[in-house]
């Protein structure tokens, strides 16, 4: 009896215990989307460790994720509609709100305070209270004299509490101030180009991109002098030559820019793009494997790393910054779908759906140092975003 | 003569729905269900409720012809970001898609 009565102390004791979690910081940690689940793993870097996972977080088929300033919590959102506020230390679903048929992505705001979807049903963005999820404001993308809503593409936050997007069956880039969160102020850029797939500002917050599937070109503002409006570039990359079958859109995001250079995926092309900042001018193109949908910069700009469409979904390509030349071409895994660099950027997680695995990469030796497995896993998004401009 | 037009007309009509008969091999079917919902799944959703794409679900393609769909998933459509899978699918493979996405297509 004694016995018993000291094994339920030492139990109650455990359990009393089991809860409490072992005081750290989150700035080490991320999340990876398992697509097929509605589920994503909490992961360390440095660890290269998957801590836990949390579910219930609905379709993920298409899925991106924002941080609070505090990188405590992620902001996830999925193909279904879903918001999900996901809290990485307790690796407990905090809340959830549905708040549209078929959304695309997300941004959260400078002052981190409000948290934005895209969405593609209804068309147009939703603002809430990145504590509450309560919502703040709703704002269609309507567009035309028939009051039609576009789907809304390429979702970027910008100094100001403001957020440019996209409107992909409008052709328009649209900013929305939301200093006032409950009273947002828009301004648009008509005819910018037809169908914008999806957009990214560069990382000082100053300039714009909405890459076009419609016609060649990417169209750009100038967010420092608004008033000059929309301008395209890259308009003659295709020179008028049929593209290829597009299998999967390329994305864009606040990736691209190495020192004074963009490296931006040609739509329907096996070539990355290489584009002057200062002059908005292409200096280069390069040849690479298959049609582009990441094109990524190391922290430090001086790699860029690419992955690709079906059929070319299992080949990385890593090129040199310094005089634009393929440096590797890696073959990670099936479907590879993301790359995720650490915070500076001396390795990168990259994903391999139909392998269920993270595959762990040293970008100075161009080896596998590590690997983790995770269900058919899709994007792999780490804490060190919550402090980049157009997230 | 008449008839006999009317029957042509008729037989390229049935045509794709007469080559769904020809059913892939039950490996290849797991190929393809996969690529629908992963690959198509890209644009159209993973559940295949829309997305950058339309939605496929039974509801949204029952008033559409299967030999428009049939054509639209080999062929593609101009003007859309539907690009042409004949380099990926026969036509057989295609009509035996567009067949299950109209009765409720098979999860993985």
């Amino acid at each position: 009896m004694k016995r018993l009565v000291a094994i339920g102390a030492l139990c109650l004791a455990a359990c009393a215990q089991q809860p409490q979690l072992a005081l750290r910081g989150s700035g080490d940690l991320g999340v990876v989307i398992e697509r097929a689940s509605g589920r994503v793993a909490v992961v360390d870097n440095s660890a290269a460790a998957v801590l836990g996972s949390v579910d219930g977080l609905g379709d993920l088929s298409h899925a991106s994720v924002v941080f609070s300033r505090d990188g405590r919590y992620a902001y996830v959102f999925g193909r279904d509609g879903g918001l999900s506020k996901v809290d990485l230390l307790t690796r407990q679903l905090e809340r959830r709100v549905v708040q549209a048929g078929n959304s695309i992505g997300g941004a959260i705001s400078q002052d981190g305070r409000i948290v934005v979807a895209q969405n593609y049903e209804p068309g147009g963005i939703k603002a809430f209270d990145a504590r509450t999820l309560e919502l703040l404001a709703d704002i269609p993308s309507t567009y035309g004299a028939e009051g039609k809503r576009s789907k809304v593409v390429g979702l970027a936050d910008l100094p100001g509490n403001r957020f440019a997007y996209a409107l992909f069956d409008a052709g328009e880039i649209w900013i929305a101030d939301l200093s006032a969160p409950r009273q947002p102020k828009l301004s648009k850029f008509r005819d910018v180009g037809r169908q914008p797939y999806d957009g990214l500002v560069t990382p000082d917050g100053r300039y714009y991109l909405a890459g076009l599937f419609g016609e060649d070109g990417v169209a750009l503002v100038d967010l420092w002098r608004p008033e000059q409006g929309a301008r395209k570039i890259l308009a003659a990359y295709g020179r008028g030559e049929e593209k290829l079958p597009v299998f999967k859109m390329p994305h864009l995001r606040g990736w691209a820019v190495a020192g004074r250079r963009a490296y931006l995926p040609a739509v329907g092309r096996h070539e990355v793009l290489v584009v002057d900042t200062a002059t908005w001018q292409e200096v280069g193109r390069i040849p690479v494997k298959g049609q582009p949908v990441f094109v990524m910069a190391r922290p430090d700009g001086r790699q860029v790393w690419v992955n690709f469409a079906l059929p070319d979904n299992g080949w990385v390509q890593v090129i040199d910054t310094l005089d634009d030349r393929l440096l590797a071409t890696l073959a990670p895994g099936k479907a590879v779908l993301h790359l995720e660099f650490s915070p500076k950027g001396e390795q990168v997680w990259i994903s391999a759906r139909d392998d269920d695995r993270v595959l762990i990469y040293d970008t100075e030796s161009l080896k596998q140092v590590g690997s983790l497995v995770a269900q058919n896993p899709s994007g792999i998004f780490f804490t060190s975003r919550a402090a980049r401009i157009g997230f | 003569m008449k008839g006999l037009v009317l029957c042509l007309v008729l037989a390229a009509s049935f045509a794709p729905a007469a080559q769904a008969t020809v059913v892939p091999a039950p490996e290849r079917q797991r190929q393809l269900i996969r690529m629908v919902r992963q690959d198509c799944g890209s644009c159209h959703g993973m559940t295949l409720k829309g997305g950058l794409g339309s939605p496929l679900l039974p509801q949204d393609l029952r008033d559409k012809p299967p030999t428009s769909l049939v054509a639209t998933v080999l062929y593609g459509r101009a003007g859309t970001a539907m690009p042409p899978w004949q380099s990926k699918l026969d036509p057989a493979e295609a009509a035996w898609i567009v067949e299950q996405l109209l009765n409720g297509f098979p999860n993985e």
